[in-house]
């Protein structure tokens, strides 16, 4: 984990953050869209903390700030700390795919062209370590992976085998915080217990773990706590306990309706624009 | 069915040779069909010299007063024997034509095909990146242009400014004028393929960069990307790593798909440029009557571009190797 062991303030926190987006309409009149309008969050060491919200709530957007890897046309503001130390863009990047990084799951966050073994070995690179090569053979084997795997292209990975590829590169830089943006789309149960059972041990081992998320059902079984955003605000965090029965303990209107809204438990339609 | 390597490399051959069939019973076709009398444009302007007798001897020994089935019957029969036979308006054999217009056009459409594909992939790339720039927009317009203007129009310009303005490069020619080509130095052979090269170039990198542009964009908004950035990945180091052999398959299929293009644009600056090559050889066979030099020249240019294609496909396996599990 993190070399020094700084007690300037939690491992990973982010507050007051703003992402707008400026377009041109007709190519002339600007216009200025604001997609994340006011999000805080605190992720400590060995922790997952869950941040669940509708599509298009601005959670990825929160994910790829810390990261520094907003698109161009993207400005953001608020703050990001890392050890309680501020973060500008450029030390975003800096810190990007080594004290943080992003855990992608699918097989499309590998470059189709290349072979597993050169990814790694970038990664590795990436990372700053000393040993590139010997680095990427490691991570692998780490991984219960075969040598040979590093020959193949990603086409000829297993599911499994794809998300044991990027998990290595991922960890290349021994991270602190480790940011998993909807890790289990479309994923048959086993798989799903499995990625979330990765991103568990992660904490459990030091880091800090954001998992960026739609799926609350699938989050509460690993979360340690869960943030609930809405049109690009947070606006309530919830212990991982009050979600049960009805939801009657869920004190924030809209994170009890995410709830209700499972199956099973006591759903009715919300009234749009409420009275 | 068709499974067996064997099998599939039968039905490849199948194909090129009905392919081949086809290109040269149409061109026998079209010119069986031209108003054009070969003897009148042998002749030229010494048509007024010669009586009606002297015509029916020339049309006799051509052979023009056989039925035209007859006539290919007699053509194909000798081309199997590997015999192409006589070229009219040259009086050598069409094998000795080719070769000697072929060497002299290898020069021009070489350069030009090298120089559009490493220019096209390279400009592709930085519009790619910068998409949405300044730069991105003026490469763009600039290649929607040079795609939308004819080849013989671009040569014009060119002859035009650099030529007839500025004195630069000589009019026409593959060699001085007044100069055997055998004797005109290595300087002199550069100095008269300069424009028409140039002018091959310039048209030719337009598809490449439009590809190769749309295949860099659509990487940079990939998924692997996006994790590439987030592993501190970026600028030209996530280009050449993450994204130029992603864009390089498309650029590699398409270069060696425009080799056929390359002729028909080489027909053209050519013909602006007197340039003594295939191209030229290919307009003075159709504009006077010349069979089997036309028919010579259709099935060379047909088994390049059959050659071209087929290089350009396992090469691009090579590049990508999603490709070979989609051809498979």
């Amino acid at each position: 984990m993190s070399g020094q062991e700084q007690s300037g303030g939690p491992l990973l926190q982010v507050e007051d953050l703003r992402v707008a987006f400026v377009q041109y309409e007709r190519g002339l009149r600007r216009r200025v869209v604001e997609a994340v309008r006011g999000m805080d969050l605190v992720v400590g060491a060995g922790e997952v903390v869950a941040l669940i919200g509708a599509s298009g709530a601005g959670k990825s957007l929160l994910g790829q700030a810390v990261l520094g890897v907003l698109p161009p046309n993207a400005v953001s503001s608020g703050s990001v700390r890392h050890h309680g130390r501020p973060l500008d863009d450029a030390a975003r990047r800096r810190l990007a795919g080594r004290e943080v990084v992003l855990l992608p799951q699918g097989v499309s966050a590998l470059d189709p062209t290349a072979s597993v073994g050169a990814q790694v070995r970038r990664s590795a690179v990436l990372a700053g370590r000393a040993a590139p090569r010997t680095a990427a053979a490691t991570a692998l084997t780490g991984r219960g992976l075969d040598p040979s795997v590093a020959r193949r292209y990603p086409h000829e990975l297993s599911g499994g085998m794809a998300r044991r590829v990027i998990g290595a590169m991922a960890a290349m830089g021994r991270p602190s915080v480790v940011i998993a943006d909807e890790p289990t789309p479309g994923l048959h149960p086993a798989a799903v217990a499995e990625a979330l059972g990765g991103l568990r041990r992660l904490a459990d081992d030091g880091a800090g773990v954001l998992l960026i998320t739609h799926e609350l059902r699938g989050a509460l079984t690993v979360a340690d706590r869960v943030m609930v955003c809405e049109r690009g605000r947070t606006v309530d965090e919830a212990a991982v306990a009050d979600f049960t029965g009805d939801g009657s303990r869920l004190v924030h209107p809209y994170t009890r309706a995410l709830w209700r809204a499972l199956p099973g438990h006591g759903f009715t339609a919300p009234t749009i624009g409420g009275r | 069915m068709l499974t067996t390597p064997v099998a599939r490399t039968a039905l490849r051959l199948a194909r090129v040779v009905s392919l081949l069939v086809a290109v040269v019973v149409g061109s026998f076709w079209l010119m069986a069909a031209s108003p054009v009398d070969p003897v009148q444009a042998y002749v030229g302007a010494d048509v007024a010299a010669i009586g009606p007798e002297q015509r029916e001897q020339i049309a006799e020994r051509w052979g023009l007063d056989d039925p035209p089935l007859e006539r290919f019957a007699a053509w194909a029969g000798n081309v199997l024997t590997g015999d192409l036979g006589e070229s009219q308006i040259f009086g050598e054999p069409v094998a000795v034509v080719l070769a000697d217009r072929a060497a002299a056009s290898l020069a021009l459409m070489a350069t030009a095909w090298v120089l559009s594909g490493v220019l096209g992939f390279a400009l592709g790339v930085l519009a790619g990146v910068r998409a949405g720039t300044v730069v991105d927009r003026v490469l763009s317009w600039w290649a929607y242009l040079l795609a939308s203007a004819p080849t013989f129009w671009v040569g014009l310009l060119l002859l035009y400014l650099f030529s007839v303005s500025l004195g630069w490069t000589p009019v026409g020619g593959a060699v001085p004028s007044g100069t055997l080509p055998g004797e005109a130095t290595v300087g002199e052979r550069l100095h008269h393929l300069l424009l028409p090269a140039a002018t091959l170039s310039l048209v030719g990198v337009s598809p490449v960069l439009l590809h190769t542009r749309q295949a860099v964009v659509e990487a940079m908004a990939s998924d692997h990307v996006a994790f590439a950035r987030a592993q501190g990945e970026r600028g030209w180091g996530l280009v050449l790593h993450r994204v130029l052999r992603n864009a390089a398959g498309p650029a590699v299929v398409l270069q060696f798909a425009t080799i056929g293009e390359l002729f028909g644009g080489s027909l053209l600056a050519e013909q602006v440029f007197t340039y003594p090559g295939l191209g030229e050889a290919t307009t003075q066979a159709a504009l006077r009557q010349d069979v089997p030099l036309l028919l010579g020249i259709a099935m060379v240019t047909a088994l390049v571009v059959l050659v071209g294609n087929a290089v350009g496909r396992v090469l691009g396996r090579v590049v990508d190797p999603r490709a070979a599990v989609l051809a498979a």
